[in-house]
């Protein structure tokens, strides 16, 4: 009869260069540790999503007070923040059986019934999926647009980089640009964080008088309403942000839907 | 128990791991811009150094000679994530100002150093001892690099404001350079000539000297 006692003993007893007992402490010790590690990851997942959210949400409300006169607005709308519908990305239409309160873009993102391979020749960003749904925010009085704020995700230096775009009611323009996650290299690709950075984007247009999307940033100092300065010494992480508008306004990510609003309206 | 305690003291000052042993300077440049920071450091450092001394002084007769470097890498790796991990759910923000800095407490030779140089071959008492003592060394040199370089550098301390800066109508001027690296450098490079000028044991024998060269013709 094995007794599991005397075994644990005889292994302890074994001389530590024994290969047995090599093995055995190696895999002894991973196994703990990743016990200890997943159990702390997910039970404070919750806590440090609510603190996501919650930055998410003052990030919003930053944006929305560096677009003059949109305060005014929404006060007089009597509103204190932007409305949120969730997009069916391929058609461009509303998904009105989805509640946005209990959408989840990133869980959905992962999930391959929810989202869908982006073509390599289309994936500028790097992204390889995007959900099918994204939620939208945006701002109407009457029926008519005042601002829309669409999330995208691209592929930074070393992280993906997550943000808010806002548009203007021409969906051309854009009306600001926040940043709500990234893991750019401190101090350098991280300055995509930078407000002064930031505020080089609202004004700049996005597509040409054909609808192509020029919109690019460049070294040195931006000459055209298509053109950006990239951050000096962050060229990569500059383009990746380029490239995450580039695809996001494109057929492949809200394009329909942009231009749908344009036909259509809302 | 008065043998024990000298685990804590000697390492305070007189065998402090940034300026005598010279470890941690990384993280040491990185986190001192301001005092919140450093001390949030500080204490991640010192909490993961007395675990990690525990644990590993704990199971030191059973980790074979051949695999001991992985073995201690992978513990001190989980508790680093583990500290990460409570950080960002429970201190948001200043694991926001710390970014990888907490991660890289993995690759800190200080929390190495003491688990090969110490707590392999002493008790566990000893050895939490020990990597309390050089945490709280290597505490008292970020929390004085880091008041330095706060102060100087924009007049306040942990976000009160003590010097009022010019633009605010005050006399002072911050210095921008205690905001960046280099200044770090300096700070320790003084803390180390003071210490070496009272302890001068502590003083290396220069291993080349200027040879004066010979005039010719």
């Amino acid at each position: 009869m094995l007794n599991p006692f005397r075994l644990w003993q005889g292994f302890l007893a074994r001389p530590n260069d024994d290969s047995i007992k090599v093995f055995g402490v190696a895999i002894l010790v991973a196994m703990i540790s990743a016990i200890f590690v997943s159990t702390a990851a997910v039970a404070l997942k919750p806590l440090q999503d609510a603190h996501l959210e919650a930055e998410r949400a003052a990030r919003m409300a930053q944006m929305l007070d560096t677009l003059p006169g949109m305060r005014e607005v929404m006060e007089e709308a009597g509103v204190d923040t932007l409305e949120t519908r969730v997009v069916e990305l391929a058609t461009g239409a509303f998904a009105t059986n989805i509640d946005p309160a209990d959408y989840d873009l990133e869980a959905a993102t992962g999930d391959p019934e929810q989202s869908t391979a982006i073509p390599p020749d289309v994936d500028v960003a790097g992204l390889r999926r995007r959900a099918n749904h994204a939620p939208v925010h945006l701002l109407e009085r009457d029926g008519t647009l005042l601002l829309i704020v669409l999330p995208v995700e691209g592929t930074g230096y070393q992280s993906t980089i997550r943000a808010m775009l806002a548009l203007e009611p021409d969906l051309n323009t854009i009306a600001a640009l926040t940043i709500t996650e990234q893991g750019e290299t401190p101090g350098i690709g991280a300055r995509v964080e930078d407000p002064a950075w930031l505020a080089l984007w609202p004004g700049t247009q996005v597509a040409d008088e054909n609808g192509n999307i020029v919109i690019s940033v460049v070294r040195g100092t931006a000459t055209g309403p298509y053109e950006v300065d990239a951050i000096s010494g962050a060229t990569v992480t500059s383009n990746g942000v380029a490239n995450m508008l580039r695809y996001w306004l494109g057929d492949h990510g809200y394009g329909p839907f942009l231009d749908r609003l344009a036909t259509e309206g809302l | 128990m008065a043998s024990n305690l000298r685990h804590v003291t000697t390492p305070l000052v007189q065998n402090n791991p940034v300026t005598l042993q010279i470890l941690g300077i990384c993280s040491a440049l990185a986190v001192t811009t301001s005092l919140s920071t450093a001390l949030v450091m500080s204490m991640a450092l010192t909490v993961v150094l007395c675990l990690a001394s525990a644990t590993i002084s704990l199971i030191r007769n059973h980790i074979p000679n051949v695999i001991r470097l992985i073995v201690q890498i992978i513990i001190i790796a989980s508790l680093v994530i583990v500290i990460d991990e409570l950080l960002q759910a429970y201190a948001f923000e200043i694991s926001r100002q710390l970014s990888i800095f907490v991660g890289l407490i993995v690759t800190n030779c200080l929390v190495m150093g003491r688990a090969e140089a110490f707590a392999m071959r002493n008790p566990v008492w000893p050895s939490v001892l020990d990597g309390l003592g050089n945490g709280l060394g290597y505490s008292l040199v970020l929390i004085i690099v880091g008041s330095i370089r706060e102060l100087l550098g924009a007049g306040t301390l942990l976000g009160y404001t003590i010097l009022t800066p010019a633009s605010q109508g005050g006399w002072f001027v911050p210095l921008g350079l205690m905001q960046l690296a280099p200044s770090a450098f300096f700070i320790i490079g003084l803390l180390i000539w003071a210490i070496r000028t009272y302890w001068v044991v502590q003083v290396e024998t220069p291993k080349f000297r200027l040879k004066l060269q010979r005039s010719r013709g």
